[in-house]
């Protein structure tokens, strides 16, 4: 039997004042503005546009402040944005190679043409809290040397003039799109990618960790890791020519793996690619682990049932929203299917009981 | 031919330059040009979002990233030319103006608004693009060897 039941309206509205209100925390403390969370939170902000699929900062800084910094939330509302915007087009694919890059290293090679550049990095910091920060201090400045303009060559190039690394074929097919056909197994990389770089940050760093702690090895190095700008380029099909529409932020990782070969081939490194909106690099990292591991049947490696190597398993879990509603939503008044469970439990003990009483006898 | 060539590297120059600015710098420089012709909308600002795409290990077969929101618009000036703007973000007046910008520098008044608008938000772009890259380079790492092990 289904009951209808209505009744929480004044509650509800009564909740989301009170949400309000609470967001806004103490009076007495300056509210922030949306324009100091995409300044001062620009790491939160990058992890919105990332796994909101997004890029637009403001957008993701008040996501933030609507969502009383729970990210999660935050994604959820900028997915839900995205869902209503016209789909303009698609970009020329961006070009890394010309990246104006705020930081660049290399752990395979110490002298890098176009040099280890450290960026601004917790990387070397001590970890320890900085109470200056807790009092408002002076604006902080950068040192500025003279840049000498240098092309920073990709890595992977070096060792790819000498065969020494497996290849990417350049081609212009069009490539599969999730937010547009439902996800389909098994996927291509092109589609691994997609939902890999939307994915959540814990949930792919957990599946790189467990590639490093042997569920599929693939013993990663980290070739080069670039962050920095790089344009966007569409295709204006009422002028017949491409513009710049933009500029973005990137995080670029390409992993330099262990080895593949085959009768026409002798051996060589493999690679694994993560790409990510804005300066996220633990997430573009644990990307490139997840991508090489994925690729062990074309690189024709033993799937040796690690959780890593599973496509569907990694693909069909990566995504918080997905995740968050299905597993927020038992939250959500269940009376009808836990009356139905409570009746079912008390039949069975009824029944129970009976036959108990039956041996008994 | 090669006239048309040029222009439209010329044009996308421009057009890129103006997608790329802040809305409020190409607001105040505007503000500083002199009056704006009336014009009539080909296309109303409309926000939209357009599909970002990589390429695999940065050089191979494309994917899909993710999206940017993009503001597009075009519009007829009374003198016939057509200015578009494809700008990133959600600023529709700010479109309106890269559209205003891109029909104007198809006039006569192309060499003015080259020196009252564009030439400025380039050198301004170019000087932040600079301070960027000389902050990178101080952190730039120069080995040295203290010590080699082979005695």
């Amino acid at each position: 039997m289904y009951v209808a039941v209505k009744g929480g309206e004044r509650a509800i509205d009564n909740a989301h004042e009170w949400l309000a209100e609470e967001r806004r925390g103490d009076p007495a403390v300056p509210e922030l503005s949306v324009a100091q969370i995409r300044e001062q939170m620009k790491l939160a902000v990058n992890r919105v546009m990332a796994e909101g699929s997004l890029y637009d900062p403001d957008l993701a800084a008040l996501a933030i402040k609507q969502s009383r910094g729970d990210l999660i939330e935050a994604i959820f509302l900028i997915r839900a944005y995205r869902t209503t915007l016209p789909r303009i087009g698609h970009s020329e694919p961006v070009d890394t190679g010309a990246m104006i890059c705020d930081r660049r290293v290399s752990a395979t090679f110490k002298d890098a043409p176009g040099g280890q550049v450290l960026g601004p990095t917790f990387d070397y910091t001590h970890r320890l809290l900085d109470f200056k920060l807790a009092a408002e201090g002076e604006t902080p400045r950068a040192q500025e040397v003279e840049a000498a303009r240098k092309e920073t060559p990709r890595i992977t190039d070096f060792l790819n003039r000498d065969g020494l690394i497996q290849k990417e074929t350049p081609s212009d097919e069009t490539p599969p799109d999730m937010t547009r056909a439902p996800m389909e197994y098994p996927a291509n990389r092109a589609l691994r990618l997609q939902a890999l770089t939307r994915g959540d940050e814990g949930f792919v760093l957990g599946m790189a960790y467990s590639t490093q702690r042997g569920y599929g090895r693939n013993h990663p190095f980290v070739g080069e890791l670039r962050i920095g700008k790089v344009p966007v380029e569409m295709e204006i099909p009422e002028l017949g020519f491409a513009v710049e529409i933009g500029e973005i932020d990137l995080t670029e990782c390409e992993t330099v793996n262990q080895f593949a070969g085959s009768k026409t081939e002798p051996p060589q490194f493999t690679r694994g690619y993560g790409l990510v909106f804005g300066q996220t690099e633990r997430k573009a990292i644990s990307m490139a682990l997840v991508d090489r591991s994925l690729r062990w049947e074309e690189l024709g490696e033993d799937n040796v049932g690690a959780p890593a190597q599973d496509e569907e398993f990694v693909l069909s879990h990566s995504d918080n929203i997905q995740a968050t509603g299905f597993l927020e939503h038992i939250k959500l008044p269940h009376y009808v299917d836990f009356q139905s469970e409570l009746e079912l439990v008390r039949r069975m003990r009824a029944e129970a009981q009976a036959s108990y009483k039956d041996a008994a006898e | 031919m090669a006239k048309a060539e040029q222009e439209k590297t010329e044009r996308q120059a421009w057009m890129g330059l103006l997608a790329k600015s802040s809305p409020a710098r190409l607001a105040a420089l505007m503000d500083t040009a002199s009056d704006m012709p009336d014009f009539t909308w080909l296309r109303v600002p409309e926000a939209g979002g357009v599909m970002v795409r990589g390429r695999m290990g940065g050089t191979g077969a494309p994917f899909n990233l993710g999206e940017m929101t993009v503001t597009r618009c075009a519009l007829r000036l009374a003198s016939g030319e057509v200015g578009h703007a494809y700008v990133q973000g959600r600023d529709k007046a700010h479109a309106q103006r890269a559209a205003l910008v891109d029909a104007l520098m198809q006039t006569d008044r192309a060499l003015d608004l080259r020196a009252t608008v564009l030439d400025p938000l380039e050198s301004e772009r170019e000087a932040q693009i600079a301070t960027r890259a000389a902050k990178a380079a101080a952190t730039k790492v120069d080995f040295f060897t203290m010590v080699r092990g082979e005695d």
